[in-house]
């Protein structure tokens, strides 16, 4: 094997000519031995070269657009878990079975398929002291139970990230548990009251047929008493909760759904009991059973919706680093965040985010702050100053003494913060909420007018009729069908690859207003390719220096213009959001940054660079006069043209909003179809804000999407704030929405989706509507029995959920493959 | 007195212990988890015949 390391080339250069060597049917990368320099496509192995030419062969090329990509190969992360085995995690996250083994609970990534299930569930058990592994698949949450005197949990951890399942704590123990409880005891019920239901029905049917055909009086006592004890059964048993559900309601004095649910069974069950009793009238077991059932039932299923956006809220785990590194006298050791205490010291990294509140002890650096308050503008920090967990530490170690960790600080605030976010009601659903109130408290005046109505006529009739009223109308679209649609959608949404924070957001998104696109990342594909060098060569190494540690996608630019120049070495780097990079290389002060931050700072570059439309200029400063100057090129997106166009088709405003340089920007916005004033170049991350501010100020909605790396301030002030594919950690804790596919197509399905699930919403309380006025008027009049309402109301109420529940608001798109779970 | 007095109570008796046996189930988790069972099917005990049985088409 040769031992020269290939790069792996980035995913937007993986294009199928395969001019950068990776393979052009499985696209990991061709060692260099097997590069065929006279070839035009690369392949890593005679398979995929076979593989290849079959597809092609015969047409089906289009596998190629079909097939999901990995973005890198199975690797794992090198996380050494030491953390796991530390006191205060076992007593956040580890149990102990009856058996007195410890067991765990871990979020695996990468989990999707048969396989994985194989694997995870047999690997750990080769290390010795591991009782058993489970993995539920769906949600991908390992369950282990080991012996801990005989393996620590690290190496169990270790096992599975060396496979490329890493783990992380499961975090929602508690909340699991209680879970649990509740949907085993859901089920119970509705298993019960569906039993008891298709056996009163039996006997309903015999007393039908010996209503048609004659029955004996004892079969027919014994059949009334049979239904009568069963429907007790179910009234009392799986029943109670809408008893219980009223009488909450009614101590609280608001107006349930549960309220006139609770009168009808509980008036339908004792004018069937008398009527049994005395030996002659109509008895409703049947209905009155049927409803319990069907009315669990539905709840059921609601709570199902509810649960598949709440799993989805799942996928935007660990935020927080759950390990810190502690100093402990010489050493330095990983320490779950949780366990961290007053007092402690950690170490911090460049690169790392802080786990804890904190004072710094020694080291001097910048903190993006980004993350806490939007504010872009790196913040320095040297001994005495207070930093706050959450942030990054962008520029040089640092040694912090903790103050508030954990749970005080002010990022678990935000992260509380953002999973009480998909908890967030939408405005319509609060309305449909009232409503039902209302709603009620107009059913239970009417049944007492229809009781009061009939009295004179026929008292046995007229308590009848108010049973039926009772029975048939049902805020079912209002109650239930509203909410779950929501929920529906985000969970639809979620398995499409957007991730949607909060119902509201759908409603927000259902009108057209004003969207604001980041431009390089979020249009473009952020892949920057140097286009043109000006500049003496000496430049070069120092430049590489500077931008050695940068995770700028110019940096990447540079590097793989220049591969074969070794880089200097830099002793001191300062990064301006937005701006450059400025530091000491050899002695020499070395400035690389946009013009406008160059310029600033150093003399010369007025001979400007040419200023090709598309290209993106980058100056080169040494000792304070400008020497280089670089373009560089970014690739729109594919689908960027056609989604704008989509959009503005939909009545949106779309605004191109951007850090780089306006001619650039403008050239971009030629390219989308965008007119020239509806692209701004030159903005830093406060223009941004100042932007979204006042668009918010003026008129409809803002939606604002970018990558969070400089519009994180603009992202949290927006509406709407979406986070696009390959953004910074930032977006992933402010923006409302997250797109976990590359490009802007899941923005328009997003969009398309928002609106199609509120169209749903008012189709099904229409319906409800128009249901209820005509149920409502057939019992008052005395036409309807409670028999046929007891049919009717679980029906429409069935209707309307399923109508909910299977509504076509999110679907995949026809070019990606379907979900594997 | 004719057998349906005999037959009803018993077929009630029977549906008993069959919600009993839901029940139980459902307690204790059985039903917790749907999908991951139908997958762990399709695997192999540990132990049994190692060597692939697949076809062998060439």
């Amino acid at each position: 094997m040769s031992t020269e390391t290939v790069v792996l080339p980035p995913a937007a250069a993986r294009a199928r000519t395969g001019t950068s060597a990776s393979c052009a049917h499985c696209e990991s990368a061709v060692p260099a031995a097997l590069v065929d320099a006279g070839a035009d496509r690369q392949f890593c192995c005679t398979g995929c070269a076979t593989a290849y030419a079959v597809l092609h062969e015969h047409g089906l090329d289009t596998y190629y657009d079909l097939a999901e990509r990995r973005d890198r190969p199975v690797r794992s992360s090198g996380r050494t878990y030491e953390e796991f085995d530390h006191a205060a995690f076992h007593e956040l996250y580890v149990r102990r079975t009856v058996d007195g083994l410890a067991s765990v609970d871990l979020h695996l990534e990468g989990v999707h398929c048969a396989s994985c299930v194989w694997i995870v569930e047999r690997v750990p058990l080769l290390l010795p002291g591991v009782a058993r592994t489970e993995l539920n698949v769906r949600r991908a949450l390992a369950h282990v139970e080991w012996d801990d005197a005989a393996v620590p949990l690290s190496h169990i951890a270790r096992a599975l990230d060396r496979l490329g399942y890493a783990a992380h704590p499961f975090r929602g123990v508690r909340a699991e548990a209680v879970r649990r409880r509740e949907d085993r005891a859901m089920l119970v019920r509705i298993g019960v009251a569906g039993a008891i239901a298709v056996n009163v029905m039996l006997a309903a049917l015999a007393l039908y047929s010996g209503w048609f055909g004659g029955i004996e009086r004892e079969h027919e006592r014994l059949f009334r008493w049979v239904s009568l004890g069963l429907t007790t059964v179910a009234l009392l048993w799986p029943g109670r909760v809408f008893f219980t559900g009223a009488l909450a309601a009614l101590r609280l004095r608001a107006l349930h759904m549960d309220v006139p649910i609770a009168l009808a069974l509980a008036a339908g069950l004792a004018r069937g009991a008398v009527n049994t009793v005395r030996d002659a009238g109509p008895i409703y077991f049947d209905g009155l059973a049927t409803l319990v059932f069907a009315l669990l039932a539905g709840r059921y299923l609601q709570q199902r919706g509810q649960r598949f956006a709440a799993d989805s809220a799942e996928l935007l785990h660990s935020l927080a680093p759950t390990a810190a590194r502690v100093v402990d006298g010489e050493r330095v050791r990983e320490v779950p965040a949780a366990a961290l205490l007053p007092g402690m010291l950690l170490d911090v990294r460049a690169g790392d985010t802080l786990a804890a509140d904190g004072v710094v002890e020694q080291g001097s650096s910048t903190i993006d702050l980004s993350l806490l308050t939007g504010e872009s503008r790196p913040v320095r920090a040297t001994a005495g100053d207070v930093v706050y967990a959450g942030t990054l530490n962008r520029g040089a170690p640092l040694r912090v003494r903790v103050t508030q960790p954990g749970e005080c600080s002010r990022l678990a605030a935000i992260l509380r913060q953002v999973e009480e976010g998909h908890r967030r009601r939408a405005p319509v659903v609060l309305l449909a909420d009232r409503l039902a109130g209302a709603f009620v408290a107009v059913v239970l005046v009417l049944a007492a007018l229809t009781l009061a109505f009939w009295w004179r006529v026929d008292p046995g009739a007229a308590v009848d009729h108010a049973i039926a009223l009772l029975i048939v109308t049902c805020p079912c679209a209002l109650a239930l069908a509203t909410p779950l649609a929501v929920s529906v959608a985000v969970g639809r949404a979620a398995r499409t690859g957007i991730l949607v924070k909060g119902g509201d957001v759908l409603e927000k998104l259902a009108r057209p207003g004003l969207l604001l696109l980041d431009k390089t990342g979020t249009v473009t594909r952020a892949c920057t390719a140097l286009e043109r060098w000006d500049g003496p060569a000496w430049v070069r190494p120092l430049v590489l220096a500077l931008e050695a540690g940068s995770p700028h996608p110019l940096a990447a630019g540079f590097r793989r213009a220049w591969p074969d120049v070794a880089p200097a070495v830099a002793t001191e780097s300062v990064h301006t959001v937005g701006g450059g990079i400025e530091g000491v290389v050899d002695g020499r002060v070395v400035m690389v940054g946009s013009p406008r931050f160059v310029r600033a700072r150093a003399r010369g570059g007025e001979a400007t660079p040419v200023e090709d439309d598309a290209l993106t200029p980058v100056l080169v400063a040494v000792d304070g006069e400008v020497l280089g100057a670089a373009a560089f090129g970014d690739p729109l997106r594919a689908d960027a043209a056609r989604s704008v166009e989509r959009l503005r088709a939909r009545g949106w405003r779309v605004r191109l909003l951007s850090g780089d340089a306006p001619s650039v920007v403008h050239a971009v916005a030629r390219r989308l179809g965008l007119p020239a004033d509806d692209a701004a170049g030159g903005a830093s991350p406060e223009d941004k804000l100042r932007v979204v501010e006042r668009a918010a100020r003026g008129g409809p909605h803002v939606v604002m999407v970018g990558d969070g790396v400089n519009d994180a301030a603009a992202i949290a002030a927006a509406s709407v704030g979406v986070g696009v594919h390959g953004g910074a950690e930032a977006s992933l804790a402010i923006a409302d929405v997250h797109l976990a596919r590359p490009g802007l197509e899941p923005l328009v399905r997003l969009v398309e989706g928002a609106a199609r699930t509120m169209r749903v919403i008012r189709r099904n309380i229409g319906f409800s509507l128009a249901y209820n006025l005509v149920g409502a008027a057939l019992a008052i009049s005395g036409r309807l029995d409670p028999l046929i309402a007891a049919v009717l109301m679980p029906a429409s109420s069935l209707t309307v959920v399923l109508a909910s529940w299977r509504s076509r608001t999110f679907e995949q798109p026809p070019t990606h493959p379907e979900e594997v779970a | 007195m004719s057998v349906l007095f005999l037959v009803l109570p018993l077929a009630l008796l029977i549906v008993a212990v069959a919600v009993g046996a839901y029940v139980w189930a459902t307690r204790s988790g059985q039903l917790d988890d749907l999908d991951t069972p139908a997958i762990r099917m399709l695997h192999d005990e540990p132990g049994t015949a190692r060597r692939g049985e697949g076809h062998r088409e060439r």
